[in-house]
C-alpha cells in the first residue's frame, strides 16, 4: 500500500490548486451558489480544456487520462477545500462510477468520452423520498416491453439531478424486493415524462433535485437484474471520494481559523497566543490529519482492490464526517462573532460539511456498516437468528 | 576513503558476519568483537567503534545481522541515550571509559533528570552540584527514574549556579550510581507495578572530569539526550518483539538480558489500551450486539486505524527522503485518546467485570490492568498538555507560552517548597 504521494502527484496537486485559487474565490463561490444551475460553463469548460480534469479516472481507451483514484482524490480533495461549485462529483465519481461498473465495453465506449470531455454532465440517481443509501429501499420501476424500457415513480437527493445531461437510474423489475431485480439504466436529462425540480438545500454550493419519472424512456446500463452489485460499488467509491473532498474543506477551515487567531487581537496579543486557543488548534490538526489519512488510504486501498475495502471506506467517510463538522464549529467559535455573520465565508464550509455528513450516510450508519463487515453480525440478523 | 555503496556494504557486512558469527561466544565478547570492526554501531565514526555508514545505509547491515541470526550490541534502557549523549558532548576520556562498556551490556544507565519539583518543566531541576576541589557533591532527589536499581551509571541534570537564569545554571554530569550517597527506592504506581524509582542523592560525589561540555552547558546537553529518547521507545518495542527463540549460547544469554530488562515494562501494552482484545472481548461477553456498543467499538477502530496510517504516512515519507509533514508530531497524543477509548469501551464490554481485578477479574485481571494503567499514557515521556503547546509552537508556529522564569536568576524564582 501506498503512503505518500509521488512528487508528480504533489506536482498535479499544486496545478490544481493554482487553477482553482483562480477560477474558484469565494467570492465566485457565493455568486454561483445564488444561481440554479450552480455552476459556471466557462469555468467547468477551462478545468476540462486546461487541466482535463474530468478525464482523469476514465480509462485512455474512452478519451480518459486513465490515472487512478490517488489522482481523482487529490482533484477532489482540493475541489473540497475551495469549495467549487461545479457538477464534478455527480458526474465523474458517480455518473462515470456507475457506467464503469454496471456498463457494457459498448456502452463505456459510447458514454464515457462525453463525460471525459466535460461535454456530458452526467449523475446517478438512487436515493429516493425516504433518504435511505441502502439500494433495497428502490422503490421506481423499470418495465420492459420488448427492448425498450419505461421508468416510474421518482428519485430525491440526486446531486445536479436538474442539470445533468445523463442520469444514471437505479430501478427494479415490477414486483421484485430487495436486492433482487434492480437493474441499472440511464436516460437523457430531456427525456420527455421526467420532470426535474432543484430542491433548497442547507447548504447552497452542492445542488440537490427531485426526478418524477412518468413513463419515462431509458436505456438499460449492463445486465438486467443484477444492478445491486455495481451499484454497491460506485457508493463504496463515492464515499471514499467524499472522504476525500471532505478532508480537503477540513485542512482549509482549520488554516483559515489559524490565520485568524494568529490576526486577531484581543486584550492587548493576538488571539492564538492564549493556550486555550492553541490546544484547541492542535486538536484540529490532529483530527483532521487522522480523517486525512483514512482518506488517503481508503483511496489507495481503491487502486489496490482491496478485499477489505468497505470496511475502510465506511472507516473513512465515518471519520470524515466527524471530522469535517467538528472543525467546521471549532472554526466559528475561534472567529467568535464574525464567524456567525453571512460575509465571513466560514459559514460557506460549515453548510458544506453538514450536507457532506449526511451525504451517502452519516457516521453513524458507516459505524454500523463497518462492524457488520467485520464479521460481526449485526443485531437485526442475530435477532432472528 | 572509497565511496559506501549499498552493495560495498552489504558484501562486507556480510563477509565479516560469515567469518566471526558463532552461537557459541559469549554475549559480552561477540559484542567486543563488533566493537572492534565498527558493525555494532555503524553509523558512528570510525575512531570510536563505528564506520562513518551514512544513515540510509544502515538497514542493510540490519538486514545482514537478521539474515544470519548475528545478535546484535545492547539496544536496551536508557544506555543508548547515554552513548548518545557522550558520543555528541563528551570529552575523548569519557568516550573511552564509557562507550564500549554500554554496548556490550556490560555496564547499565539510569536518566536523572526529572524531579518531585519539575515534571513538565525538567529545566527548573533545584538538585545541586558544588564544586569542591577535583569534584562536585551532589544533593538531591530525582524521580521516575527507570533502571536506576540496576543501572551503574546515572546522567545527571544537576543546578551548579545559582545566581545564573534557569538554564544558564544547569549542568549535565555522569554519577556511579554505586556510592554511599545514592539510595534508590523503588516508586509504586497506581496500577500495583513498580517501572520507575525515586533516587534521594545526599553529599554523593561526581570527579570534576565526568562533567559533560562544561559548567552551564546542561540544558543543551539533555536536549540531545531527550532528542534521542522516543527514538530508544521505539527500539526497544522492536526488539521486545524480535528476540529470536533459537538455541545456543549466544541466544540463551540475550534471552535473560532481555527477561530482566523489559521485566518492569510489562504493562505497557495494557497502558496503550489493548485494542487487539476488544473484539474477542465483546464476542465473549455477547456486547457485540448491542448497537450502541457496536458504535463506541467502531469509534475506537476508526480512531486506531487512522493513528496507524498516519504514523505509516509519515514514516513513508521520510524514507522518501522528504520532510515529515505535521503527521510525524501527533503520534502521542493520538495514542492518549486512543487509550482513554480503549479503557470506555473495555468497561462497556465488561460490565459489572470492570469492578474485578486480578484472578476474579476478565482475562485474569488483564483488563482490570489495562483500566488501571491508561492514566499513565497521557502523562509519560510529556503530557498531553505539554504536547498540545509543541504542536502548537513547532508545527502550527503558534505564540510560544510567555517564559516569567527565565530571565533572572534561579535563586528568585517561585518552585515548589521554595515558597
Amino acid at each position: 500500500m501506498k503512503f505518500s504521494f509521488s512528487s508528480e502527484q504533489e506536482e498535479f496537486r499544486a496545478a490544481v490548486r493554482r487553477f482553482l485559487a483562480d477560477r474558484s474565490p469565494t467570492k465566485e463561490v457565493r455568486r454561483l451558489m445564488d444561481t440554479e444551475s450552480g455552476f459556471d460553463r466557462d469555468a467547468w469548460k477551462a478545468l476540462n480544456s486546461e487541466l482535463g480534469l474530468c478525464a482523469v479516472r476514465i480509462p485512455e481507451s474512452m478519451g480518459g487520462h486513465g490515472f487512478g483514484f490517488g489522482e481523482h482524490c487529490i482533484v477532489l480533495e482540493e475541489m473540497g477545500r475551495a469549495l467549487l461549485c461545479a457538477p464534478y462529483f455527480a458526474s465523474t465519481v458517480l455518473g462515470a462510477g456507475a457506467i464503469l461498473n454496471a456498463g457494457t465495453p459498448m456502452q463505456q465506449q459510447a458514454l464515457l468520452p462525453g463525460i471525459a470531455s466535460g461535454e456530458t454532465i452526467a449523475t446517478l440517481a438512487s436515493t429516493e423520498d425516504g433518504g435511505s443509501w441502502d439500494a433495497a429501499a428502490t422503490t421506481l420501476t423499470a418495465t420492459k416491453s420488448g427492448s425498450r424500457w419505461h421508468l416510474n415513480g421518482h428519485k430525491s437527493f440526486v446531486l445536479d439531478g436538474h442539470s445533468a445531461d445523463l442520469i444514471v437510474v437505479l430501478a427494479r423489475a415490477p414486483g421484485t424486493s430487495g436486492k433482487d431485480g434492480l437493474s441499472l439504466l440511464t436516460v437523457q436529462g430531456a427525456a420527455s415524462g421526467l420532470s426535474r425540480r432543484a430542491l433548497t438545500t442547507l447548504d447552497p454550493t452542492r445542488k440537490l433535485a427531485r426526478l418524477t419519472f412518468s413513463d419515462v424512456e431509458a436505456q438499460l446500463l449492463g445486465e438486467e437484474g443484477q444492478g445491486a452489485a455495481p451499484f454497491e460499488k460506485t457508493m463504496i467509491e463515492a464515499a471514499i471520494c467524499l472522504s476525500n473532498e471532505m478532508v480537503g474543506g477540513a485542512a482549509r477551515l482549520r488554516e483559515d481559523a489559524l490565520a485568524y487567531a494568529m490576526m486577531r487581537m484581543q486584550f492587548g496579543r493576538v488571539i492564538g497566543a492564549f493556550q486555550s486557543m492553541k490546544h484547541k488548534q492542535a486538536d484540529m490538526l490532529l483530527e483532521v490529519e487522522l480523517a486525512k489519512s483514512a482518506a488517503y488510504f481508503a483511496a489507495a486501498a481503491l487502486d489496490e482492490q482491496d478485499a477489505d475495502i468497505a470496511v475502510t471506506a465506511s472507516l473513512a467517510k465515518a471519520c470524515a464526517s466527524d471530522t469535517y463538522l467538528q472543525t467546521a464549529i471549532h472554526a466559528i467559535q475561534i472567529h467568535g462573532g464574525i464567524g456567525f455573520t453571512w460575509d465571513n465565508d466560514t459559514h460557506l464550509w460549515f453548510k458544506r460539511a453538514k450536507s457532506s455528513e449526511a451525504l451517502f450516510g452519516d457516521a453513524h450508519l458507516h459505524r454500523e456498516r463497518m462492524m457488520a463487515q467485520m464479521a460481526a453480525p449485526t443485531p437485526a440478523s442475530n435477532a432472528t437468528a | 576513503m572509497t565511496e559506501q555503496t549499498e552493495a560495498s556494504v552489504r558484501a562486507e557486512v556480510r563477509a565479516w558476519l560469515e567469518a566471526n558469527w558463532s552461537t557459541d561466544h559469549s554475549l559480552v565478547d561477540w559484542r567486543n568483537k563488533l566493537m572492534d570492526a565498527g558493525w555494532g554501531t555503524p553509523h558512528w565514526p570510525t575512531e570510536w567503534y563505528g564506520r562513518n555508514l551514512p544513515v540510509g545505509l544502515q538497514p542493510i547491515v540490519e538486514e545482514e545481522f537478521k539474515r544470519i541470526g548475528a545478535v546484535g550490541v545492547a539496544r536496551v534502557g536508557i544506555r543508548v541515550l547515554a552513548a548518545a549523549t557522550i558520543l555528541t558532548h563528551g570529552t575523548d576520556e569519557q568516550k573511552k571509559r564509557f562507550l564500549r562498556p554500554s554496548m556490550t551490556g556490560e555496564e547499565a544507565w539510569c536518566q536523572l533528570f526529572s524531579e518531585p519539583g519539575s515534571g513538565s518543566d525538567a529545566a527548573g531541576a533545584v538538585t545541586r552540584a558544588d564544586r569542591k576541589g577535583d569534584h562536585y557533591v551532589i544533593n538531591g532527589q530525582k524521580l521516575w527514574t527507570s533502571g536506576a536499581q540496576k543501572a551503574d551509571f546515572g546522567l545527571l541534570l544537576a543546578r551548579t549556579d545559582w545566581d545564573k537564569t534557569k538554564h544558564a545554571g544547569l549542568s549535565f554530569f555522569i554519577i556511579d550510581m554505586h556510592q554511599p550517597g545514592v539510595t534508590v527506592q523503588p516508586l509504586k504506581q497506581m496500577n500495583g507495578h513498580a517501572t520507575f524509582n525515586q533516587v534521594f542523592i545526599t553529599d554523593a560525589t561526581v570527579p570534576a572530569n565526568w562533567l559533560v561540555a562544561g559548567e552551564g552547558k546542561g540544558w543543551a546537553v539533555a536536549t540531545t539526550t531527550l532528542m534521542h529518547e522516543r527514538r530508544a521507545a521505539d527500539s526497544l518495542r522492536s526488539w521486545g518483539a524480535a528476540k529470536s527463540d533459537r538455541p545456543g549460547r549466544i541466544y540463551d544469554e540475550e534471552r535473560a538480558e532481555a527477561e530482566i530488562a523489559l521485566a518492569p515494562y510489562k504493562w505497557y501494552p495494557n497502558r496503550a489500551g489493548r485494542i487487539d482484545l476488544i473484539i474477542p472481548r465483546a464476542k465473549e461477553t455477547g456486547k457485540l450486539d448491542d448497537p450502541a456498543v457496536r458504535q463506541e467499538i467502531a469509534r475506537l477502530l476508526t480512531l486506531s486505524k487512522s493513528a496507524e496510517w498516519t504514523a505509516r504516512r509519515a514514516r513513508s515519507a521520510q524514507e522518501q527522503g522528504r520532510p515529515q509533514g505535521p503527521e510525524g508530531s501527533l503520534g502521542k497524543l493520538a495514542a492518549s485518546h486512543i487509550a482513554r477509548a480503549a479503557a470506555r469501551v473495555h468497561t462497556l464490554l465488561s460490565g459489572a467485570d470492570s469492578m474485578l481485578a486480578g484472578a476474579d477479574g476478565p482475562h485474569a485481571g488483564t483488563i482490570a490492568e489495562i483500566l488501571i494503567s491508561v492514566p499513565a499514557t497521557s502523562i509519560a515521556g510529556g503530557t498531553d498538555e505539554i504536547q498540545r503547546n509543541i504542536i502548537a509552537e513547532r508545527v502550527l508556529g503558534m505564540p510560544k507560552e510567555p517564559s516569567i522564569d527565565s530571565d533572572k536568576p534561579y535563586r528568585d524564582v517561585p518552585r515548589n517548597g521554595a515558597g
